[in-house]
């Protein structure tokens, strides 16, 4: 099963994921400062910086997209409960 | 000697001048006793509601909670046609805000609506399937729109207190409409503040439960109005300042400020504790007594079986840690814990430092449920919650000096960086 390093600078820690993972299904469980509100893609509550590795996520949905820009995220900024990994490392920390 | 202040009171349903061709066409609500669940207000409240007339348009400005919506249409009316409304700008889109404004749409569907990027959403969810019908305009700081020979500027100004909140500046006379920034529950016909009777107190409480927890936004906000020239301030709630407005800006400075400036240059860390038998104390002060020996920590211990929780609020607001310790009785935190967590309401604690621990008999889920809390307090809590069964021993008394030594590391940002594998969460 491929898998990726995610680490959450804000709390020290680096997890080993499989492929396909969601963010915030990480986060939550390890006490990062990335937090959530509806869980949908629609409230923007979990927006996150990437600080490296944008590439190892899946590209934003149409919804993600729109939510993004509705909510002027930078451009290093994804929604935690929308973008998956797919492999490699990837960094994040809350926005 | 002072001129006399004038004290007309509108008559019942009249609207009332600010500048010429600028009106109030809001509502009183003088029975109100309790907004929103969680503010009480002595005196009512007022939904302040403003149409500005240019040679080439008006623009109405916010509406009313819906159960007023009658007394807006009324005034309303008496100052503008419904056919010359062209621009409906939305400062914010709560409820007692926006009760009229589908109404006002179907007597007024030319108007472009003008609101905050992130307004977009809440608009669409406002209308339903009307919100097709019209056209809307996002507009940031710098947009401006057009009366023909006045024209108004909007400030982005997020937080204070929705996403979508903003200000909008009639650039003309000086007067700037900032919704809730700077409003107040009090309800008095005589609108102005220089009018009005002592409103004093309702200001101050209504920012500390509506503006504090977004103080750091409230400072942005400021940074966009400080430049600007000022000859009024309409709020959405409470009396129009047109008598001194300047110092209610500088005073809103001075309330975003800190309140407890620290005197030292290290992190703050409260730890508070409740002990029922002595064993969450004796943990309280192991972890303190780990935490400290960080030269760039500052520990304080706080024993929360004093009762009193509101005391620490500003403590709190200032520190960068906070620590819960709490026995685990009848299966939950006991209530004290809670009432200090719930207090926080009032405060921003995104992005501190937080962590729990305690003694338990039985079961133990007092401390998961603390950090349960803390997280959803958009705390982050880098280190396991600590769990000891009855009184501790010696070795589990360094186990508590340890959770300390890696709170403050996670504090100073000094933890040592580690790496697990999923299945182990």
């Amino acid at each position: 099963m491929a898998t990726a390093k995610l680490t959450f600078s804000d709390v020290a820690l680096t997890v080993n994921v499989p492929s396909g993972t969601r963010i915030i299904e990480i986060s939550e469980k390890v006490g990062a400062g990335i937090t959530y509100g509806c869980r949908e893609g629609e409230c923007g509550t979990c927006l996150t910086r990437i600080e490296s590795g944008a590439e190892n996520l899946t590209e934003p949905s149409v919804l993600e997209q729109r939510v993004l820009k509705e909510n002027m995220a930078a451009r290093d900024e994804r929604l935690a409960c929308q973008c998956q990994v797919l492999g490699g490392e990837i960094k994040v920390r809350p926005a | 000697m002072p001129s006399a202040i004038t004290l007309a009171r509108p008559g019942p349903g009249s609207p009332v001048e600010l500048a010429p061709g600028v009106h109030w066409t809001g509502a009183l609500d003088p029975g109100l006793r309790v907004f929103d669940v969680i503010l009480r207000t002595a005196n009512g409240t007022t939904y302040n509601a403003y149409t500005v007339r240019g040679s080439a348009g008006v623009a109405v400005i916010d509406t009313v909670k819906a159960e007023f919506a009658g007394a807006f249409f009324e005034r309303l009316e008496q100052v503008a046609r419904y056919e010359e409304i062209t621009a409906l700008v939305l400062n914010h889109l709560e409820p007692d805000h926006t009760g009229a404004v589908a109404e006002l749409l179907r007597r007024a569907p030319q108007a472009r609506i003008h609101v905050a990027p992130r307004g977009l959403d809440m608009l669409r969810a406002l209308l339903k399937d009307e919100f097709a019908d019209y056209e809307v305009v996002r507009v940031r700081t710098g947009d401006t729109v057009s009366l023909g020979d006045r024209s108004l500027r909007f400030l982005t100004t997020p937080y204070v207190h929705w996403p979508e909140t903003q200000c909008t500046y009639l650039e003309e006379e000086g007067l700037l409409f900032t919704c809730d920034l700077m409003g107040c529950h009090f309800c008095d016909e005589r609108l102005f503040n220089d009018a009005v009777g002592d409103f004093r107190f309702s200001f101050e409480y209504y920012f500390d439960h509506i503006m504090r927890p977004f103080r750091r936004h409230v400072s942005d906000a400021l940074d966009l109005i400080e430049p600007l020239e000022i000859a009024m301030i309409a709020p959405a709630h409470g009396p129009v300042l047109r008598s001194h407005p300047r110092e209610y800006i500088t005073h809103y400075r001075r309330l975003v400020t800190k309140r407890l400036a620290s005197e030292v240059a290290q992190k703050t860390l409260l730890i508070f504790y409740v002990s029922a038998y002595g064993a969450t104390s004796q943990m309280a002060a192991a972890v303190a007594e780990g935490a400290a020996e960080n030269a760039d920590v500052r520990v304080s211990l706080f024993d929360l079986a004093v009762g009193e929780v509101a005391p620490f609020v500003d403590l709190v607001e200032e520190a960068d840690g906070i620590v819960l310790g709490t026995p685990t009785i009848n299966g939950d935190a006991v209530k004290t814990v809670w009432d200090l967590l719930a207090s926080f309401v009032d405060i921003e604690t995104k992005g501190k430092l937080g962590g729990a621990f305690g003694s338990y008999g039985w079961t133990g889920e007092a401390v998961a449920m603390v950090e349960s809390r803390l997280q959803g307090l958009k705390m982050r809590v880098p280190v396991k919650g600590l769990r000891i069964k009855l009184h501790p021993t010696e070795p589990e008394l360094e186990d508590c000096r340890g959770f300390g030594r890696q709170l403050s590391a996670h504090l100073t940002g000094t933890a040592e960086p580690r790496e697990i594998d999923f299945a182990s969460l």
